[in-house]
Formats: C-alpha cells, structure tokens, sequence
C-alpha cells in the first residue's frame, strides 16, 4: 500500500487512479471539502452501490467525477429536484447533493427552499466561495457587498445572502455552518447531517484564491484560509463582539437541530392508508 | 501488400493491474498502471506525492511545529522530521490529496 499517496485512499470511494491531478486551481479549498466527505463516508461505512452524489453546474460541482458512487451531473440549480426525485423513487438510498452558492442560492433558489419546507431526507452541502468561479467571476448572492468581481468593477451594490437563516426560515431541520480551514469540524458536521432523518445543509465558506482573491487583493492561499480563521467564528465570541465589529464575521457551529416528520415516511403512509381502505370495501 | 509495404505495426499498451469489486455501482474493470513513487516512506513521517501536488503553500503556512519548509520553487519538503506531532493537519488541509501523515508508531 505504499504506492498510495494519502490514506482517505484506502476507503475505495475515490478515483484516485483516473481522474487525478483534479482541476481545480491551486489552493482551491473544493479538494479539503471532498475528503471531509470521504472521511466522513468512511466512518459511517456507506456502501459505495447505496449511495447517490447529485450535482448541478460550478466548480464544486465538477466533484461526482473524482468518486466512485452514483453519481449525476445535471442542469444549473437543478440538482436539488434531480436528487428528490431520486430519494422517493429509492427512500433506502443515502443521497447527497454537493452545490455551490451561486448554483444552489442564485439559479436553483426556488428548489432549496421547497426541499427544506419538504423536510426530504437529504443532505445538501453548500461550498460558498462568495463568486461564479468557473464561468469567469460574476457576482453571486453572497458576494459582500462592496466587494469586486468582473461584473462589477466599482463594487458590489447588493447586500448578502445569509444561507443557513434562508435554510432556517424555511424549514430546514439540521442546519451547520462551518469554514474549509476548519477541516475537522466540516467533517464533523457533514457526518451529522449524514446521520440526521430530514433535510440537512451544511455550508461550507471557502477559499477562491485565483479570481475573487486576486479581484480583491486577498493574497496567498495561505493568507484567505487565516482570514477565515478570523471571521468565521462561534457563538460565543460572536455575542462579546459591538456591531461595528460584526460587519463581515460569520457563525460557525450547529445553527438547529431539530425533528420532524421525514417526507418519504408521511408519502407511505399515505399510500398505505388508501391500500387499506379499497381492500376493506 | 502490393505496394511492398509493410503493415503498420500496433503499439501494445502497457499491461496494468485489473481491479474487479463488487461494491462498486459501474462493475466495470478498471485498467491502470501503478503509481511510481519515489522518497523516503519508510524514514519519514510526512510523505509528500510530488505528481500531484500544486506548490499552493497551505501545509507550510499551516504545520503547528515547523517540520515543513519551501523550496525556492515553491515546492514543499520535510526539514525538521525529529518535530512531528502527528497531528494530520497537513492530510486534512491539503486539497489535492498530495500529503500523508503516517501514524505514530
């Protein structure tokens, strides 16, 4: 085993002789989100034939291909509507859906929050990287506001999306947030939202070092995965902070936690009802 | 041939390792060579898989004792080994899968 080059390989779900180097830029934090997944597949133990990995169209979504499960590449936004579909026809499966934030929050808006209202058993994890990376730097919903992109050259007018209180808000019943410098935890939290009955969204903020770092005069790699140590932090610290202070910082941690009735459940329910009343009569 | 040329010659692929699994959903053999490596495995407890790594500097900025440092290329290699906590920073931080960190023995 000692040709391989890192452990997570031994877990068998990625590809690891087809498909790499990946090609994602350096410093990307896209590749720390995909081991935290693998990690935390490992430790659960999911078989490979049993799971389903759904994506939409980005950079984050490039990520099915370097995996070895079942996995779709579908439309812009759509990815959501593509893995409930998959999850009523087959309510066994472990379904997975990987987004990032102009995919999952710009595009496919409508999809997230009917999902959420739903309560469907599936876990969304949201990679936000604050801009549309790969069709060349647009801004997206979560590009502060002030900040450039190639769309906007004088600053970034509109104000921010805030992922998981539009999760919250809509019904979402596990809902965490946490940073790509934050590996340990992100992984944590992703094998939370993988064990949790209902919908789950994990968002991860992340590093695009390559255009909105260098649009913005964030530096090196190394330098925006410190400033996430800074502006990504807990409950706690958040609450001693003044209101001057908060402009820019985020909460990291587990947001809500709670149970509802799981969507494919109530719908057999249902089945099951109306099966019993036309054998009775 | 009546040209009196000779056929062209099929170059033969190089023979790879044949993995079937059963847990796999495609069920299809996967052909592949092996991966060469080349380093110091065994004496080391970092191990850096040169093909793949990108030189972004993320492990170096981020090992809590300094066993790492950057060539003047930017690539990284293992300084101070004697150092090593075994933490795994560098395996979870490295976004191209380009790092192990061994276990402690």
């Amino acid at each position: 085993m000692q040709n391989i080059p890192q452990k997570i390989v031994q877990g068998k779900y990625l590809r690891h002789k087809k498909n790499f180097p990946h090609v994602w830029c350096p410093g990307c934090s896209n590749g720390i989100v995909l081991g935290a997944i693998i990690r935390a597949m490992a430790k659960l133990e999911w078989k490979r034939s049993n799971t389903a990995m759904v994506s939409g169209i980005g950079c984050s979504s490039r990520m099915p291909v370097y995996v070895d499960l079942n996995t779709l590449h579908s439309l812009h936004g759509r990815a959501i509507a593509y893995a409930t579909g998959m999850k009523l026809y087959k309510p066994q499966m472990n379904v997975m859906v990987v987004t990032g934030d102009g995919d999952a929050t710009a595009i496919g808006g409508n999809h997230l929050i009917h999902a959420a209202r739903r309560n469907i058993d599936i876990t969304v994890v949201l990679i936000n990287n604050y801009i549309y990376g790969m069709t060349g730097g647009q801004y997206s919903p979560t590009t502060p506001t002030g900040d450039k992109a190639t769309t906007t050259p004088y600053g970034n007018l509109d104000p921010t999306f805030d992922i998981c209180k539009l999760a919250m808000g809509a019904g979402a019943t596990f809902v965490a947030r946490s940073s790509a410098y934050h590996a340990i935890e992100a992984n944590n939290f992703i094998r939370k939202g993988f064990e949790h009955k209902g919908f789950s969204l994990v968002e991860i903020i992340s590093a695009c070092p390559v255009i909105y770092g260098r649009l913005n005069k964030k530096g090196s790699p190394a330098d925006m995965m410190r400033s996430m140590k800074k502006n990504v932090i807990p409950q706690k610290s958040y609450d001693k902070l003044d209101e001057k202070q908060r402009n820019g910082k985020m909460i990291r941690g587990i947001l809500q936690d709670i149970d509802k009735p799981e969507y494919c459940e109530v719908y057999d329910e249902l089945v099951q009802s109306l099966q019993n009343k036309k054998g009775n009569k | 041939m009546s040209n009196g040329k000779k056929p062209r010659e099929v170059e033969k692929k190089p023979e790879g390792v044949i993995i079937k699994s059963d847990d796999s959903p495609a069920k299809m053999e996967v052909r592949h060579t092996e991966i060469k490596t080349e380093g110091d495995y065994k004496e080391s407890p970092v191990y850096i898989y040169h093909d793949w790594c990108v030189k972004c500097g993320i492990c170096v900025a981020f090992c809590p004792t300094g066993v790492l440092a950057r060539k003047p290329d930017g690539s990284p290699y293992v300084k101070n080994p004697e150092k090593c906590i075994h933490c795994e920073t560098c395996d979870r931080l490295c976004p191209n899968f380009a790092i192990t960190g061994a276990k402690q023995k």
